[in-house]
């Protein structure tokens, strides 16, 4: 395409119900659209299912996280207790692998905990400083009770004057400009 | 401030008295929060700081700016003896910084010499122990030659010349006294009077004799509060002249103990001690006991080893003796009439087994039982034959021998006349100790010139024109006589730190001009004794072997008066008569009135060891009490008096009362009260300074040892009393497990089944095996009399703070090693069992498991190291220890301010500070040092190389330590007999200190086998 | 939940309920609020005082001693950790088994976690004799090449308390983004903006947001779940492996986690109670809450009924006469006076929460709650100091009574948790916002037609 770079970021539609939402978001994606993001103040099902997201990759990283935990818990002790410093404490032996198990297992817990949270921001591009949305004064409502379908310029089928009819035609309460 | 210090410590105890129980508690609580408590709490010495407890006058001032001066000369050098002093520049083959050597010296108690051994490192003593070649010791000690490294360094002896409170110097009482004599001398000395303890010293004898030649008019007094004035007036009065009498437990297989506490307390008690339990305990193939009757008035801790007991009121004692005699078949004494029957039989079977062991028997009477009671005693072993084999008699070892209180009431009678113009006191303190009716305070004052030599700066100090600070046993020349005459020497181990001088260098003073050194004095007399010439070889071997070769007096006959016996009984029906009668004449309900028992402290003796930190905390052998003494009375009678253990009471007799706190002793007899004296020091140093209460008041020159009738009364108050085991039952557990010799013959392994111990397999581990040496103890019951020597020894190798009463009674007590002593048997009069209890070293071990630093763990030898500097204590382990045997530094006990006490400390053993946890070691610091001995001359470690401190001072040898891999060791074969069984072993804990059940040897009369 | 009242009273939406959560927090701050926190900073200011005259003195200034090693220390601890079990509980357990009522409080009782967690590490560093080298205990590369030793308990805690406060604390704030969000986009202060805008770390509630964070916040109530069982195990095994009668048993591990969540939920009621009437939040912690609340108390404290029962009778039946006497000992020694005492507090009492009525006023809820809270202090009280004070040698036998210094540790720490819970509820929204919109009707989305 030889176009100069869009003007703006996306356009953004403020509707007033989950409902409605998930609706455009349909519409929006039978109609062509790829690059959608819908923003609401709660999570909903459906509308992930609606813009076709992927099975989250967060588990995974959780199950990686927790072998990690395992192997690192238990190997730590065994090292420790039976080759950098072996005590013969009560005359158990060196490698009391019963007595080893409790913390192996916090451990396990811990590492897949922090796997857990640190992929999910990982996955979700947190933090993120800045984001054009946020330029949308009305945007603020999207963490209380407003409901927002945001088509990208990147999008191959964007075009500002037909997306926003497109938009316009699934009746939000608004369409804004999402500068850059 | 120091008086802030002293009177916080002051008002914590008004505080603390008249609370109890959880109340009791709550008021300790309330002390912890004012600051100034917190600060008491941390000294290692409760009744003082470091600064002084009275204030800052001028005189206390100097004396601290001295002591300071002294310190500091102190923790910079160490004071090696002038006579033999090494220049450590060119340093002598034989020293080497890091190796003890160990001097051969004496203490005396009562004027008896025990000879011992002492460890220098340096030139600095720091550690006691018995000198194996000596015959009153053999190796072993008494818990007060333990404390003498204390008493040494202690901080609070005397230590300028006062002349009337005023500083001083020897120099300045040194011309005084060449002034003052003359006239003295001009009426052959007539105004001079000395007062001495008992002196069985050759050389002060010798000085004595040499002073009365230069003032024959002069008076020598002799008096403690603790003599033996019975046996020396029974010695009298059954031979007409004195007679030392002395036995032989080795060859005895049957023993009356009348009254006498003989393995525990006077002079001769370690060496009775070991060859009684030589002849006590019990090894397959020699399965013979000595048998021991005790008739007592008090419990002692030589009864908990009897096998048939009969406590009694004193004055029943010459009764029972009586009888005994008539049963013996004495001539001229008959049966008593009116003998309880349970008594009657008591005497009649002792007496069948006497004679059927005649020859064999010992029949001894106690130190402190009337004279009657002594020679119907010399008249029973006559009879008995034992006289020659069990009893020896010979010259009396005193230089001479006197009745101490009538020579005293003499003295008190010629002060009050004012014949008396100088009174010169060595190194007693009659003020506070001698018998209350003399009044003897009031009568001294009267004396124009009154000089007293002390240690420390006691009651009588206070009242003498001069007070002199005396030079401390280890710190001087001297010699002395033990129980069996056998001369001792007594060498310094260190130049007087305080500037002190010895009894000798005293009198030396009035007798020659320059007064001469104690060496000199010494060995001037030796030469006119020894009369060789080969004197120096007689010399050194001497002072090499701490004794005199061959000085022993041999036993001789003695010619017992034939109405001597049936003048005893006479005497006794007479006394008894008194008794009754004024018993009729005086008021009182007859439930209140008791007999009072008067004995001196367990643990500082007369008072004079009211200053030795580790005496105080150590637990008396029967009431496990500490910091204190108190009126113990039979259960019933505290029943009937309505008294629980702490209520004071008010104890009166012969018109003066003192108040006092009362305690139940199991076993005490009805009817019957026991205060021991010593305690209630007014002036003294900051340990002793408000401990217990004074008894002497109550003792009469008539009275010494009991008084026929006092009263006793319930008044309001309680004193709380810091005691190291509350509970006397052992709840139906097999702790010390006890059987009859018969048993034991019929099944040897009886205590092993008593409790069925887990066997080495049943484990979920492998589990460690231990290649080389495998340290442990075995402990047997049956001949371990309670005394506690093991444990001041434990205390001074080991460097054990001493934490204080409230410490104690807060029930943090530092001991490492403890004997726990438990009741059998009904509260009247049950059977005490003594068990001495250290770390077991378990091989599976509680506490190592739940460390989580891993501070304490096991050493390829099988020791349970504690870690100090990697402890963070938690305490889990003590927790978990099922012995409870773990020691906690709750806050910092030992005492680091105090420089003087720095030189008394094993340099081998780490002071521990506060936060850590500590406990016993089997000594690993010996154990150590017996391995670099035997690698530098490559060889095996011997067995019984290695001596753990308590094994070492133990009098009846019932610690044995050593090599459990080795089975030719003595310990192991120990381990080996079937009497041997591990406490608490059904939690696998895999003990390696073991004990040997107790045996008894009852007489199947009086108590048939029960089956 | 046909019949049953509605979790939000009627007639809130979305944007209502965030309007009246956030409030609580952008609104000014109530006359009271400065009250309550200078009072409790007050108690923290003890804390910090006792803790300075402990570091000078030594541990010596408290009431432990030989036998008794632990005392109010370790009590103390037990019982902290023991709360906040009840946080984890309700927002991991509670989040698996769907449990919508468990979205007004969960945030909450999590916060409430938090301090305890962090109260109770407090007591294991101060029971030390020697705290400053409390470190040890973690395994790092130390110049001296030693190590801890993992066969202790002590360390097993040292490991699972870490963990347990790092878990509760990333799902607490991981629960607090959205919300955290909220108050970027509703505070009109600038400051307040730019820091709740930093720590929202640019959350803008896009569907991939929501797709990620729904299973990261699963997973971790799934990795919490067995956590919070693990942690009191643990703490009991600080017990259980120790050889000591009335400490060597095999019951511990589930009564103990039984015992936390009782304690626990009991707190929860002791602060939603005056909390919810403060903010006039009954719409949204209802008395249907509280009731489930009581409830789940009425169930662990039965359980931990049985587990008092079963020691006894284990006891009895397994004929050890070293368990039967620390049994009798318990019962009718000198500290009988705290058994029964425990007994009546946690048996006794809860049994009258099987009577609607009572259930049903908050007022004696909150009583009962607190007659827990005593209760499970005095539970752990007996554990300890009962069975070391008379063990195995009557010998060694003693008696243990706490100090002031022990008194004062204590109420500073309750100082300590109280002031961080006023910070909390002043600077945070105390009830998750998002889940409560999650939970409104107008949430409910209807299958789309195709």
């Amino acid at each position: 395409m030889k176009r100069k770079p869009p003007r703006l970021y996306g356009l953004l539609a403020e509707f007033g119900s989950p409902q409605e939402l998930v609706e455009a978001a349909e519409a929006a994606r039978s109609s062509g659209y790829r690059r959608l993001d819908a923003f609401t103040p709660f999570p909903i099902e459906r509308l992930s299912e609606a813009l076709g997201h992927r099975p989250s990759k967060v588990p995974m990283l959780v199950l990686i996280g927790a072998i990690l935990g395992a192997l690192l818990g238990y190997g730590l002790q065994y090292w420790i207790s039976a080759v950098s410093y072996p005590l013969n404490v009560g005359g158990r032996p060196y490698n009391s692998w019963p007595a080893f198990i409790p913390v192996t297992f916090e451990l396990t817990i811990l590492v897949a905990g922090v796997f857990t949270v640190l992929g999910m921001l990982a996955l979700n591009g947190l933090p993120t400083p800045y984001h054009p949305v946020f330029n949308v004064p009305r945007f603020a409502l999207a963490s209380r009770d407003r409901y927002f379908l945001c088509v990208e310029s990147k999008d191959t089928k964007f075009d500002e004057a037909a997306t926003r009819v497109f938009l316009e035609g699934l009746r939000p309460s608004g369409v804004f400009d999402v500068e850059w | 401030m120091s008086h802030e210090k002293a009177n916080s410590l002051e008002s914590a105890r008004a505080r603390l008295a008249g609370t109890r129980g959880r109340e009791f508690w709550r008021s300790l609580e309330e002390l912890a929060g004012d600051p100034s408590f917190q600060e008491v709490l941390e000294r290692e010495f409760p009744a003082g700081a470091s600064e002084w407890g009275e204030g800052l006058d001028r005189r206390r001032f100097l004396q601290l700016a001295a002591a300071s001066l002294a310190f500091a000369g102190l923790s910079a050098c160490t004071r090696q003896p002038l006579e033999s002093i090494v220049p450590y520049v060119r340093q002598p083959e034989e020293i080497v910084p890091g190796r003890p050597r160990l001097f051969a010296t004496a203490m005396t108690l009562g004027g008896y010499a025990s000879g011992l051994l002492v460890e220098s490192h340096e030139g600095r003593p720091t550690k006691i122990e018995g000198n194996p070649e000596h015959p009153a010791t053999q190796g072993a000690t008494d818990v007060f030659a333990q404390a003498l490294i204390l008493g040494l360094y202690d901080p609070d002896r005397s230590q300028l010349v006062l002349e009337a409170g005023e500083i001083s110097t020897w120099a300045r009482f040194i011309a005084r006294m060449s002034a003052a004599l003359p006239a003295l001398q001009a009426n052959g000395g007539a105004g001079i009077r000395i007062l001495t303890g008992t002196v069985t010293s050759p050389t002060l004898g010798e000085q004595i004799r040499a002073l009365r030649t230069r003032f024959p008019k002069m008076g020598w007094v002799q008096y403690e509060p603790v003599s033996r004035d019975g046996a020396r007036l029974g010695a009298r009065l059954a031979f007409g002249v004195p007679v030392e009498t002395r036995y032989d437990f080795a060859k005895a297989d049957v023993v009356v103990s009348l009254d006498a506490d003989f393995l525990v307390e006077g002079p001769a008690s370690v060496r009775y001690a070991r060859n009684f339990a030589a002849n006590r305990r019990v090894r397959v193939g020699h399965e013979r006991m000595i048998r021991l009757y005790a008739v007592e008035s008090t419990p002692t801790a030589t009864a908990s080893l009897a096998d048939h007991r009969l406590g009694v009121p004193p004055s029943e004692v010459p009764f029972l003796v009586w009888a005994l005699a008539a049963e013996i078949g004495v001539t001229g004494v008959e049966l008593p009439k009116a003998l309880p029957e349970e008594r009657a039989r008591f005497i009649r079977e002792a007496a069948a087994d006497l004679q059927r062991n005649s020859g064999h028997g010992i029949v001894i009477p106690g130190d402190y039982a009337p004279a009657e009671v002594h020679v119907l005693a010399h008249a029973i072993n006559e009879r008995l034959g034992n006289v020659g084999t069990t009893v020896l008699r010979t010259d009396p070892v005193e230089v001479e021998p006197v009745d101490q209180v009538a020579s005293l009431s003499t003295l008190v009678d010629d002060m009050r006349a004012g014949r008396v113009d100088l009174l010169a006191i060595v190194g007693e303190n009659p003020v506070f100790d001698a018998p209350a009716d003399l009044e003897f305070k009031e009568a001294l004052l009267k004396v124009p010139l009154r000089l007293h030599l002390a240690l420390e700066e006691d009651e009588t100090s206070q009242y003498c024109h001069w007070h002199l600070p005396e030079a401390h046993p280890l710190e001087a020349w001297s010699d002395a006589r033990a129980y069996d005459g056998t001369v001792t020497v007594m060498q310094p181990l260190i130049e007087p730190l305080y500037g002190g001088r010895s009894a000798h260098e005293f009198l030396s003073v009035f007798l020659d001009d320059p007064p001469r050194r104690g060496l000199e004095i010494l060995r001037e007399h030796w030469r006119l004794m020894a009369g060789r010439e080969d004197f120096e070889t007689l010399w050194r071997q001497s002072l090499h072997d701490g004794f005199v070769v061959g000085s022993v007096f041999g036993p001789r006959k003695f010619a017992l008066r034939k109405p001597a016996a049936a003048e005893a009984v006479s005497a006794i029906r007479a006394a008894a008569r008194d008794a009754t009668a004024a018993a009729a004449t005086a008021g009182g309900a007859p439930t209140d009135r008791f007999e009072i028992v008067f004995r001196p402290d367990p643990t500082i003796h007369d008072g004079r060891f009211a200053n030795n930190g580790w005496l105080q905390e150590l637990p008396k052998p029967l009431s496990k009490m500490t910091w204190d003494n108190a009126a113990y009375l039979a259960p019933a009678a505290a029943r009937r008096l309505g008294v629980a253990s702490g209520d004071l009471v008010a104890i009166e007799a012969g018109g003066r009362a003192i108040e006092a706190p009362a305690w139940i002793l199991p076993g005490h007899p009805d009817g019957a009260v026991t205060v021991h004296f010593g305690y209630g020091r007014t002036a003294c140093g900051r340990v002793g300074k408000g401990t217990g209460f004074d008894a002497y008041p109550l003792r009469s020159s008539a009275a010494m040892w009991s008084h026929p009738g006092g009263t006793i009364f319930k008044i309001p108050g309680r004193r709380d009393l810091a005691c190291t085991q509350e509970h006397f039952a052992m709840e139906g557990r097999d702790l010390v497990r006890v059987g009859t010799i018969a048993r034991f013959q019929k099944d040897p392994e009886f205590a092993r089944k008593m409790e069925e111990a887990p066997g080495r397999d049943l484990n979920l581990y492998p589990g460690f095996n231990y290649e080389g040496h495998a340290w442990g103890v075995s402990i047997d019951l049956s001949v371990c009399t309670g005394c506690n020597a093991c444990v001041v020894a434990c205390v001074a190798e080991n460097n054990i703070p001493v934490v204080g009463k409230d410490q104690v009674r807060r029930g943090r007590e530092m001991h490492w090693l403890r004997v726990d002593r438990y009741y059998e048997g009904d509260s009247e009069s049950p059977d005490a069992h003594m068990q001495p209890v250290m770390c077991m070293q378990c091989e599976q071990a509680p506490c190592e498991v739940v460390c989580p630093v891993g501070a304490t763990s096991h050493s390829s030898e099988g020791l349970n190291d504690m870690v100090y500097n990697r402890c963070v204590g938690t305490r889990y382990c003590s927790n978990n220890c099922p012995y409870k045997v773990r020691r906690f530094n709750f806050l910092q006990y030992s005492d680091e301010k105090t420089p003087v006490l720095k030189l008394g400390r094993n340099p081998d053993v780490t002071v521990r500070s506060r936060g850590v946890m500590e406990k016993c070691t089997y000594c690993v610091q010996r154990i150590n040092a017996a391995r670099i001995a035997a690698e530098k001359e490559d060889r095996p470690i011997r067995d019984g190389e290695i001596k753990t401190a308590c094994q070492q001072a133990c009098p009846t040898q019932a610690i044995v330590f050593g090599d459990i891999n080795d089975a030719q060791s003595r310990v192991a074969r120990l381990k080996a007999e079937p009497a041997n069984y591990g406490l608490m072993e059904h939690l696998n804990t895999r003990p390696r200190t073991t004990y040997l059940a107790k045996l008894r040897n009852p007489n199947p009369d009086l108590e048939p086998e029960k089956t | 939940m046909k019949d049953k009242p509605p979790l939000i009273a009627p007639g809130y939406t979305s944007a209502t309920v965030t309007d009246k959560i956030s409030a609580v927090v952008l609104r000014g701050t109530p006359r009271w609020w400065f009250a309550a926190f200078g009072a409790a900073f007050l108690l923290v200011m003890l804390f910090l005082f006792t803790l300075g005259h402990l570091f000078l003195k030594g541990v010596g200034i408290y009431g432990v001693n030989i036998p008794v090693g632990w005392g109010w220390d370790i009590t103390n601890f037990v019982w902290w950790i023991g709360i906040g079990h009840a946080g984890t509980l309700i927002s991991a357990i509670l989040l698996l088994l769907r449990q919508e009522w468990r979205n007004s409080i969960n945030r909450f009782a999590e916060a409430m976690t938090l301090f305890a967690v962090a109260c109770a590490g407090v007591f294991p560093v101060v029971h030390l004799g020697r705290p400053w080298v409390m470190y040890w205990l973690f395994p790092y590369p130390s110049t001296m090449g030693v190590w801890p030793q993992f066969r202790s308990p002590l360390v097993w805690d040292v490991f699972a308390v870490s963990t347990y406060a790092t878990i509760s604390l990333l799902f607490w704030f991981v629960g607090l983004i959205p919300d955290l969000a909220t108050l970027r986009d509703r505070s009109r202060n600038r400051f307040a903006r730019i820091v709740y805008g930093m720590l929202a770390m640019g959350w803008r509630g896009s569907a991939r947001h929501w797709h990620n964070y729904e299973s990261a916040y699963l997973m971790l109530a799934g990795l919490a779940t067995p956590l919070v069982v693990s942690v009191h195990s643990v703490v009991s095994f600080d017990f259980a492996v120790g050889i000591i009668p009335g400490w060597h048993s095999t019951i511990f591990p589930p009564y103990f986690v039984a015992g936390a969540i009782f304690s626990g939920f009991a707190m929860v009621l002791t602060l939603a109670i005056p909390l919810r009437a403060l903010f006039g939040l009954e719409d949204f912690i209802t008395d249907r809450h509280l009731q489930n609340m009581a409830k789940v108390m009425l169930a662990t404290g039965l359980i931990v009924g049985y587990g008092y029962f079963i020691e006894i009778f284990m006891a009895w039946y397994g004929d050890n006469k070293y368990d039967m006497y620390m049994t009798v000992n318990r019962m009718l020694g000198p500290y009988a006076f705290q058994f029964w005492s425990l007994i009546a507090c946690n048996v006794v009492v809860p049994q009258l929460l099987w009577i609607k009525r009572a259930r049903r006023s908050p007022a004696f809820l909150f009583v009962i709650a607190i007659v827990v809270n005593i209760g499970m202090w005095l539970e752990r009280y007996v554990i300890i100091v009962t069975s070391l004070h008379r063990d195995f040698l009557p010998s060694s036998w003693g008696m243990y009574s706490g100090t002031i210094w022990d008194y004062s540790t204590f109420i500073g720490t309750i100082g300590v948790f109280l002031a961080l819970m006023f910070l909390f509820i002043r600077f945070l929204p105390m009830i998750s916002i998002f889940e409560m919109r999650a939970i409104l009707p107008e949430a409910k989305v209807e299958g789309g037609k195709e």
